[in-house]
């Protein structure tokens, strides 16, 4: 028996690229979301829970649409040459992005909140400049919701399959990723070759959730 | 210019600011008023951390707000430090860099408080290597207020500091703040609604009432005004600044000097010449037409009424002149009536008991 094992690292590629872009996008937009007296907040709020409701096959139909030839997105890189990003690596990062958004904002904007005016305050009293309080106070208060938003973000992505098969399809190499490859063995019979791919996940995932657990009992005994 | 010139027009939800202020720039100014009053609005104001439209904000010679000019200096490029309620110590350092956050970002040429000079000032030298979350709350506000120290500030601006603190911690911390009253020549505002804390530090006192300033002057005219309510009440007192004159070893006495007379307390341990504040309540001082040979009230001296005001329905609270400084006594109408009190007339004012601030 012979497990391909290329979807695996497709995997963690495209989670590591999600949850990198997703931590730096997200920062902002959670800032954004935890400080403003805007009204626009609730909209944006309710437009980054989306993908929490929507069914994966809904999104992903609507962002093969927007990352094909003609669409909003793909009609733009076409004219740069870069051809449309459906059945891409690219496309599947961007519609992973968008898919895991809220798993990644969420804890991040609720470290935000939970920091409160106080310490920066106090922070701009000690003549810090607003970078300096972002990265000497709120940054650092805020390392478990990081962390929590990382896992949740990285776990989610790997285990993505609806809106992966609805925009990537199933290229050996460029899309087919883990799940997709599970559900390809199962399809065709090759119940070993599943069970491997299955059980290495569920043990991954087991394992993320329990360090995660862990090193969170670590940092709140030591008051962050 | 020296001083502190202010003017702050600002609204807070229902809460309206409208201010317009003068202040020495030097010694502690104390902001009493009652909760609500906006004590804590203009400290923010004065800090940037509030941006009143139209503003104005001077603090000895160096503009920090003037809307008409366009200028309005964030809070973190102001020379000031700030001491919240709440610590607000960093969670997430060690008390030592907690106390180094400030002291770090300012350029080394303008260090005037040295790193152990805050330290030993606060008593908080042997607590450098805890984490914030390990102190108590006396502890905690000392930290912090070190830490505003060795900013170097040209204004300190503290809010409340002993609010959050029980009885025990307060006490703590009070002579802490006198000595940085002495030892240093930072000028400082301190909001208090405590007048017993405003008695004992402040140097020069405004008193605020619904976001105005009701009035302001020198601690020891201002607290005696008949037309404001500090002068009223069973809280009511004066504060009287006196000098050791001398010891009575035989009856363990010290004598107070003061510029109407002498107070005679319990033995206290300081030289000749060494200064103390001393406060008389209202409520326990009485007036008498002759002086009393049969009594055990030592601490009697001619007075001359000045003014009376109604303090309740059955008392009256009058202030007296004892040789230029003033006293206030609490009488009954009844007494009052009996004895003929009126302005101008010269009495006997026995104190029967006072405290010692420090």
């Amino acid at each position: 028996m012979t497990v391909d094992l290329a979807p695996v690292w497709l995997s963690l590629q495209l989670a590591t690229a999600t949850t990198v872009i997703l931590l730096v996008l997200g920062t902002p937009l959670a800032w954004w979301l935890a400080r403003s007296a805007s009204w626009l907040t609730g909209p944006i709020a309710a437009v980054v829970a989306l993908p929490l409701v929507l069914p994966p096959t809904v999104l992903g139909f609507y962002l093969l649409v927007a990352l094909g030839p003609h669409g909003v997105i793909g009609g733009v890189t076409s004219s740069l040459g870069w051809g449309a990003l459906a059945f891409t690596f690219p496309g599947l990062v961007i519609g992973s992005v968008i898919y895991s958004l809220p798993f990644v904002v969420r804890p991040i904007q609720d470290a935000f909140q939970a920091i409160g005016q106080g310490p920066l305050e106090a922070a701009a009293t000690l003549r810090a400049s607003r970078w300096d309080r972002f990265f000497s106070v709120t940054l650092p208060l805020s390392r478990r919701g990081y962390l929590t938003a990382a896992t949740l973000g990285f776990a989610h992505t790997m285990g993505e399959f609806g809106v992966v098969l609805m925009i990537g399809g199933n290229i050996p190499g460029a899309t087919r990723v883990l799940s997709i490859a599970i559900y390809d063995h199962v399809e065709a019979l090759e119940y070993s070759q599943a069970h491997l791919l299955a059980g290495g996940m569920l043990l991954f995932s087991f394992m993320v959730l329990l360090g995660l657990h862990i090193i969170n009992k670590r940092l709140e005994r030591i008051g962050a | 210019m020296t001083g502190i010139q202010g003017r702050f027009r600002i609204r807070l939800g229902d809460f309206k600011l409208d201010v317009d202020f003068q202040l020495p720039g030097i010694g502690i100014t104390a902001l009493f008023g009652p909760s609500g009053a906006g004590k804590t609005a203009v400290l923010r104001c004065i800090a940037g951390l509030e941006r009143a439209p139209g503003a104005y904000l001077e603090v000895n010679g160096e503009r920090w707000h003037d809307d008409a000019a366009g200028l309005f200096l964030p809070t973190h490029r102001r020379a000031l430090g700030y001491v919240f309620q709440e610590a607000n110590l960093f969670p997430h350092l060690s008390v030592r860099r907690n106390l180094e956050y400030g002291w770090k970002r300012i350029p080394i040429s303008d260090r005037q408080v040295a790193f152990d000079q805050a330290t030993e000032l606060l008593g908080v030298a042997r607590l450098l290597d805890r984490s914030p979350a390990r102190l108590s709350g006396g502890e905690r506000q000392r930290v912090a207020i070190a830490r505003a120290l060795l900013t170097s500030p040209r204004l300190l601006l503290m809010d409340e500091p002993l609010a959050a603190l029980d009885r025990g911690s307060k006490a703590e911390i009070l002579p802490y703040l006198e000595r940085m009253h002495e030892e240093l020549s930072i000028p400082m505002l301190y909001v208090s609604h405590v007048p017993e804390e405003v008695a004992r530090l402040a140097d020069h006192m405004v008193l605020l009432e619904q976001g105005k300033v009701r009035a302001a002057g020198p601690l020891f005219d201002t607290i005696n005004r008949l037309d404001l309510p500090l002068a009223h009440g069973d809280d009511a007192m004066t504060v009287i600044q006196a000098a050791v004159a001398g010891h009575d070893e035989q009856f363990r006495l010290t004598h107070l000097d003061f510029a109407g007379g002498r107070f005679f307390v319990a033995r206290q341990p300081w030289p000749p010449g060494h200064p103390i504040r001393v406060r008389v309540h209202a409520r326990d001082v009485s007036l008498t037409l002759r002086h009393q040979e049969h009594t055990s009230i030592l601490n009697i001296f001619p007075v001359t009424i000045e003014e009376l005001s109604e303090d309740n329905p059955s008392q009256l609270m009058v202030r007296v002149s004892a040789g230029g400084t003033p006293l206030l006594a609490r009488v009954t109408r009844k007494s009052a009536a009996a004895l003929g009190l009126r302005p101008g007339l010269t009495v006997y004012a026995q104190v029967k008991s006072v405290a010692l601030m420090e």
